[in-house]
């Protein structure tokens, strides 16, 4: 009766594993917005004038400015994954940094456009928006749904980035061990790639 | 033979120190086989409780009229019966069961690839139940909308929707979780010389199964999440009065749960697989063929799901679609049923209680299979749409298939499970029991529902009250069934004969080199492989 | 199982050239859509976002520096989305 319970399970560490592990669970992440996306493309189908007038509402400037700062900020988190491979800390720090920033000022964005749809009348159930028809209905439904679950998905990919910049700060996560940064920053991307088709889907096609 | 010696420096998983005391030392062990446990105590407790309701509802439909309940009452114990049943029971039943306990073993392994994450999707699972159940207590009552929550209902009873569904999207979770951990271990933590191809073939199913979990549960997911921002912000999804199509819902939950049907029946094939070549001692038939068809299942299987919207209102285009998809899928069904056929073919077959679950799968796996091409066919279904034919069918294989590979499961692994046996001559009145009942409670329904009574209903005319009765009385046989063999493991589990055999039933496969039970880490030293899984002569 | 810890290390100046290029196809898709197209302006902004997404997999998420099995199951995973979507339009197309 000499062994106990976590003999070796952390004998190993396996990073080829985590990464394998981390794209799955990405993978479930594209199939969750997929499920929505072919919700967008059927009501797109059966309500295209609704939906092409309803798109006009939104400013192309916002959405382009804020796809253009997530850009940036994928960017510099893959630059973080660069800086702790040469062992430059100061380096990760800023990267991680401003990566947070602009995860920050992405929401800060979001927040006042959606508080000017909310000013407008334009939310779901509201009365104007029952007014406009099924197409603008269907049309703010889903981006509301699909901005807001994005937005969730900016916020955890903000705490995971924080938690790595904690991390990175104390020394506990290095250029031994820098598979935390780099899921971290895949699922950074991931919610970078989602946008990308967001950003099109409800700014552009007008 | 040696285990005498062995036993005094070989410690089992069960005895092992852990920091945590009492019931924390499971609740809180990343050790697979007890997670393993922890969800077999959970899925069994949560069984039972379906069983009550299923035998409530048999009740009511002894005779026509009200008998023990009204309307509602049965429309929420139909619903609760099939939440429990999918979500809580089956789905995750054999995966994360035999799959927690014996995939690392069978694959030379000392652990799934993330241990904590394991014990996380258990912890997720219970919150999932917890959440479902509460749906019963908080005010408004239990939902009343079927398993399915179908919209536009779902969002217009004023029953318990939320926490029912909530419960649902979290039990998804959990699955996704094992799925992940399965697919990782599968391909990361194979004993040296164990190639794909010497892989065993529940490992196989398990590895066909995960990649459905993780590729088709998010699509439930947000579907239920979209159930909730109808609810809870009148979005409109689904709702026609807004512009939505509720069609549209139909896609999207099948688009899930017609793949939920594989994620339930593969691993009960692989278990199938591991049951059949030990017992007719003799190397599997067509091990290629088993898994490629086992993946053909997993891919084919995730483009089948309209066939269960034939009477929606779909286009033509889809319908023909759907339809040849179905028969389709059914080609490497039969592949399997053959080769496990032709496995018995000359054999030297020990009849034993594992043999009996396993024999007896294939008996209502190929009713329930047939009765699945009456379905899938267009023009069959138009008249046996939402019949009890229905109902009997998806028990055929949903029951019949998972239910009886699991008791198989549970018979044949339970030496090494335990270290003991239970009584072997019990065990087989237990499954003679269980069998006469399973078909003389759904064998009558297939002809009630030809006959053109509908499912979901706790009333019925006159003319179909003779089967009906028939069929009662087949459930009351079959949950002696069941007290029996439960009565008979519990038994056999805490007084049984301590097993001195590593192999009892002479399986090949690498759970059986270990000790019974495992000891933590399974194997003294990672094994080298360098034969087949099915290598008897 | 061999332990691949160490990995390719991809210089800042690659992720900046792939950056800027996200950039400029960012303005060419606001630009693209402003100009009457009618149909095609759907393909066109749905083809361009395909682009930026793969030069995000490739580069930003490494899939250039992995091995073959991620690369497939990447790809086959967007197949599958895309073979989901037309099965669900068999129906809503020809309704």
């Amino acid at each position: 009766m000499n062994q106990t319970m976590t003999l070796s399970h952390d004998l190993h560490r396996d990073d080829e594993a985590s990464k394998i592990g981390m794209w799955l669970f990405i993978f479930t992440e594209l199939l969750l917005f997929a499920g929505l996306f072919i919700v967008y493309g059927v009501y797109r189908y059966l309500n295209p004038v609704a939906f092409h007038l309803a798109a006009e509402e939104l400013s192309v400037t916002v959405g382009t400015y804020n796809t253009i700062i997530l850009l940036v900020s994928s960017a510099t988190m893959a630059m973080a994954s660069t800086a702790i491979r040469l062992k430059n800390k100061g380096m990760t720090l800023l990267l991680l940094g401003i990566t947070l920033f602009i995860a920050f000022m992405f929401m800060v964005n979001k927040f006042f456009e959606w508080k000017g749809k909310f000013g407008h009348g334009i939310f779901p159930g509201s009365d104007d928006l029952l007014r406009l028809g099924h197409g603008d209905t269907l049309f703010f439904g889903l981006y509301f749904f699909m901005t807001g679950l994005h937005a969730l998905h900016i916020i955890v990919g903000f705490v995971l980035i924080t938690i790595v910049a904690v991390r990175v700060n104390n020394n506990t996560l290095t250029a031994d061990n820098p598979v935390l940064l780099d899921n971290s920053g895949l699922y950074w991307h991931l919610v970078d790639l989602i946008w990308i088709f967001l950003f099109p889907l409800f700014y552009l096609i007008t | 033979m040696s285990n005498q010696e062995t036993e005094t420096t070989h410690v089992s998983f069960r005895d092992v120190k852990s920091k945590y005391k009492g019931i924390f030392a499971w609740i809180f062990s990343t050790d697979h086989k007890r997670v393993g446990l922890l969800y077999l105590y959970s899925i069994v407790s949560f069984f039972v409780v379906g069983v009550l309701l299923g035998a409530a509802m048999k009740l009511e439909l002894m005779s026509p009229g009200k008998t023990i309940m009204d309307p509602q009452a049965y429309n929420a114990i139909f619903t609760l019966h099939g939440v429990i049943m999918i979500f809580l029971v089956v789905v995750p039943g054999l995966p994360a069961v035999f799959g927690n306990f014996f995939l690392p073993i069978m694959i030379g392994a000392k652990d799934v690839a993330f241990p904590k994450l394991n014990l996380l999707s258990w912890w997720v699972y219970v919150v999932g139940a917890l959440v479902a159940l509460s749906a019963l207590f908080a005010g408004g009552g239990p939902p009343d909308t079927g398993w399915t929550f179908y919209a536009p209902y779902s969002f217009k009873t004023n029953t318990n929707m939320l926490p029912a569904v909530l419960g649902a999207f979290i039990l998804g979770f959990s699955s996704i979780l094992t799925g992940i951990n399965f697919i990782v271990t599968i391909h990361r933590l194979r004993a040296p010389g164990m190639s794909w191809f010497r892989l065993p073939l529940f490992p196989w199913t398990l590895y066909g199964t995960a990649w459905i979990q993780i590729l088709a549960t998010p699509i439930v997911g947000i579907t239920l999440l979209m159930i909730v921002g109808e609810r809870l912000f009148n979005i409109g999804f689904f709702d026609p009065a807004l512009g939505g199509d509720p069609i549209l819902y139909q896609h999207l939950f099948w688009i899930y749960s017609h793949p939920a049907v594989y994620i339930m029946i593969l691993p009960a094939m692989g278990v199938i697989s591991e049951i059949i070549p030990t017992f007719a001692n003799k190397s599997i038939f067509g091990y290629k063929a088993i898994v490629i068809s086992t993946l053909a299942i997993a891919f084919v299987g995730y483009f089948v799901w309209g066939h269960h919207m034939f009477t929606s209102g779909m286009s033509g285009t889809a319908l023909y679609t759907f339809s040849f998809l179905t028969f389709l899928v059914a080609i490497p069904s039969a592949i399997k049923v053959f080769n496990w056929v032709g496995t018995l073919h000359k054999a030297s077959i020990q009849l034993e209680a594992p043999f009996f679950w396993a024999a007896s799968f294939l008996f209502v796996f190929m009713i329930g299979g047939l009765s699945g091409l009456a379905l899938g066919a267009l023009a069959t279904n138009v008249h046996l749409h939402d019949t009890a034919f229905v109902v009997a069918h998806f028990h055929f294989i949903v029951f019949g298939g998972v239910g009886f590979a699991f008791m198989g499961a549970i018979h044949y692994w339970f030496p090494k499970m335990w270290g003991r046996m239970y009584n072997t001559r019990v065990a087989t009145t237990g499954w003679i029991f269980f069998f006469i009942g399973f078909n003389t409670l759904y064998l009558p329904m297939f002809f009630l529902g030809i006959d053109g009574m509908p499912r979901r209903y706790y009333d019925y005319v006159e003319r179909f009250h003779g089967p009906n009765i028939v069929s009662t009385i087949g459930s009351w046989v079959m949950i002696a069934g069941i007290i029996i063999i439960l009565v008979n493991l519990i038994r056999g589990a805490k007084y049984g004969p301590i097993t001195t055999n590593k192999n009892p039933w002479g399986g090949k496969t690498l759970e059986w080199e270990v000790d019974s039970p495992p000891t933590l880490e399974n194997f003294e030293e990672i094994p080298v492989i360098d034969r087949s899984p099915y290598d008897y002569r | 199982m061999e332990n691949n810890n160490e990995s390719h290390i991809v210089p800042y100046k690659t992720y900046g050239i792939i950056l800027s290029v996200l950039i400029v196809l960012t303005l060419i898709s606001v630009a693209v859509t402003r100009i009457e197209l009618a149909s095609l302006t759907v393909f066109v902004a749905i083809l361009l976002a395909a682009v930026k997404s793969s030069f995000v997999l490739i580069y930003f998420m490494h899939l250039k520096f992995d091995n073959k099995l991620l690369k497939a199951l990447v790809a086959a995973v967007f197949i599958l989305i895309a073979l989901v979507m037309v099965v669900t339009f068999l129906d809503y197309n020809y309704r």
